[in-house]
């Protein structure tokens, strides 16, 4: 069953044009996919469409069998408890402790204090910051602070976690850690959607990855016959001992 | 989170536009209370002027008393008229002299006209029915001279009209100043909290639960500014009462409905800010 479908979208904005054109694919319930392509391919775009922070110009999206062309504001924001959502810069809330900032996600839905405390303890265990709870995100480090935010995504029990570009502030070590908990959150049944510039992490996993460019799929893993690939070949398939550098993106990384 | 902690918390983030929405929702109640007290204490006024409203119709010195008598009988059937007194010149000359005491030597018999004493039914006692008496009154040509204490009637009804319209003008504009005002608090405080309320929207928050604390810190702002303004209604009325006159104040009821007045002006305030500015974060 597919947790995320796009069907023939297309993004267009008022200002900057079109920022997708006719992208189809699926994501299938508890799948892993890269979504990777240079800085204004549409990565954002399609991801906020999954978390119908933008609704398409035509097409359709689906997202849990909910449709991009039917949901009242309010569908939205239940949609919205069943996916986390992971950011580059985070997102936390400076003047609250680690605890609070999850606390947070589950306090908007109206959950009971008792039901918080149990659940935020439990994902803060789960992100391995169990005994950060109270610490304020400037006494944190950058991965640290990730994995706080990682921990509210998922207090929820989400069935797809949406990360965008969420090593692209740590260094090395902190995105492998980073990785490897998505990793593990995904071995547990949870959808992945990660936009990513970072070709090794692409490269050290088999997981699927779409490829956007100029707001067109120009590859997708999955599919071997990607027509739109400007390469006439599956580029991630190369011999993966190549150096990233020698890694060839068609413009703009 | 508490919707209740969040609205007080906007008095921490924004004190100065937050008294400053307080002062003037109770400026704009405290208009609307002044004229209020003015309008209940002249209705009390006019209310006791008009039962005594009495239109008094003099006669010429010859006329006889069955002339009078039978014109009476007469004026008696106007739909207007409740009773018509006759009062001939003795009893003019008793009532004189029991109303001025010690200068009742001063007046010789006879040197009072005789005159009706007409009292007007409830309803009637407006200036434009007790003219229109009067005018049905010239008829009789016997009648000499007819005193209703017109102008000073027009004049108390005048008086509630312009306190009407300057303290419901005073009010509305007033009003009108504390709900941009509120919503100039609203804006800051809805920018202060961008990076909260995008958090809210993407862990699922509900657009009624984002607005509850904006809406509560409106209807805060709003009974505290009701409560101000009663308390200055309260203090004038006081000093009138103790330099001028005495004066009646709003019972419990119109307390009430004064303090939720503010609460209304507070929650729309919040209202219109909290839609615009939403929609831009």
């Amino acid at each position: 069953m597919s947790v995320v479908r796009f069907l023939d979208v297309t993004k267009e904005y008022p200002r900057s044009g079109v920022a997708l054109s006719n992208i189809s694919f699926r994501i299938e319930k508890g799948e892993f996919c890269f979504l990777t392509g240079a800085s204004g391919a549409g990565k954002s775009s399609l991801l906020k469409m999954i978390y119908m922070e933008e609704k398409p110009s035509h097409g359709e999206v689906l997202v849990t069998e909910l449709s991009s062309n039917k949901t009242s504001k309010k569908e939205i924001a239940y949609l919205r408890r069943r996916i986390g959502i992971v950011f580059q810069d985070f997102k936390l809330l400076q003047d609250r402790t680690a605890e609070a900032n999850i606390a947070f996600a589950l306090e908007v839905t109206g959950a009971a204090k008792d039901t918080i405390n149990k659940k935020v303890s439990r994902v803060l265990a789960q992100v391995g910051l169990a005994s950060k709870g109270t610490a304020y995100p400037r006494e944190l480090s950058g991965g640290e602070q990730q994995r706080v935010a990682i921990a509210r995504a998922l207090v929820n029990d989400p069935e797809l976690l949406i990360a965008d570009e969420p090593t692209g502030n740590l260094d090395e070590r902190a995105t492998r850690a980073v990785f490897q908990l998505l990793k593990d959150i995904n071995k547990t049944g949870t959808a992945v959607v990660m936009a990513t510039h970072n070709l090794d992490l692409i490269r050290s996993s088999t997981y699927r990855t779409i490829e956007l460019n100029h707001g067109r799929l120009v590859y997708d893993s999955a599919n071997k016959d990607t027509a739109a690939d400007p390469f006439g070949q599956h580029r991630f398939e190369v011999d993966r001992t190549d150096s990233p550098d020698d890694f060839i993106f068609p413009e703009g990384v | 989170m508490s919707a209740t902690r969040e609205a007080l918390s906007t008095f921490k983030r924004a004190p100065l536009l937050s008294t400053l929405s307080v002062i003037t929702i109770a400026f704009s109640l405290f208009a609307f209370g002044l004229f209020a007290l003015v309008a209940i204490n002249t209705k009390d006024t006019l209310e006791t002027i008009e039962s005594k409203v009495e239109i008094r119709a003099f006669m010429a010195d010859n006329t006889s008393d069955t002339t009078a008598l039978t014109a009476a009988q007469d004026i008696k059937k106007f739909p207007e008229v409740l009773e018509v007194e006759y009062v001939n010149k003795e009893a003019a000359l008793v009532k004189a002299k029991a109303d001025l005491g010690e200068f009742a030597d001063l007046f010789e018999p006879g040197i009072l006209p005789a005159s009706f004493d007409i009292r007007l039914n409830p309803g009637f006692r407006t200036p434009q029915h007790v003219e229109a008496v009067a005018n049905k009154l010239k008829v009789y040509d016997f009648i000499d001279d007819i005193r209703y204490g017109q102008e000073w009637i027009q004049k108390l009804y005048r008086l509630r009209m312009i306190a009407t319209i300057v303290g419901a003008g005073l009010g509305l504009a007033f009003a009108l100043v504390s709900i941009m005002i509120i919503g100039a608090t609203i804006r800051m405080v809805v920018l202060a909290r961008k990076n909260e309320i995008a958090i809210m929207r993407v862990v699922g928050a509900t657009d009624g639960y984002i607005r509850m604390p904006f809406l509560l810190e409106g209807f805060i702002q709003g009974i505290l500014g009701g409560l101000l303004a009663l308390g200055l209604t309260y203090l004038t009325a006081v000093a009138v009462q103790r330099m001028l006159f005495d004066i009646q104040f709003f019972d419990l009821r119109m307390s009430v409905i004064g303090v939720l007045s503010g609460a209304l002006i507070g929650l729309l305030g919040s209202a219109f800010a909290v839609g615009r500015h939403l929609r831009k974060v």
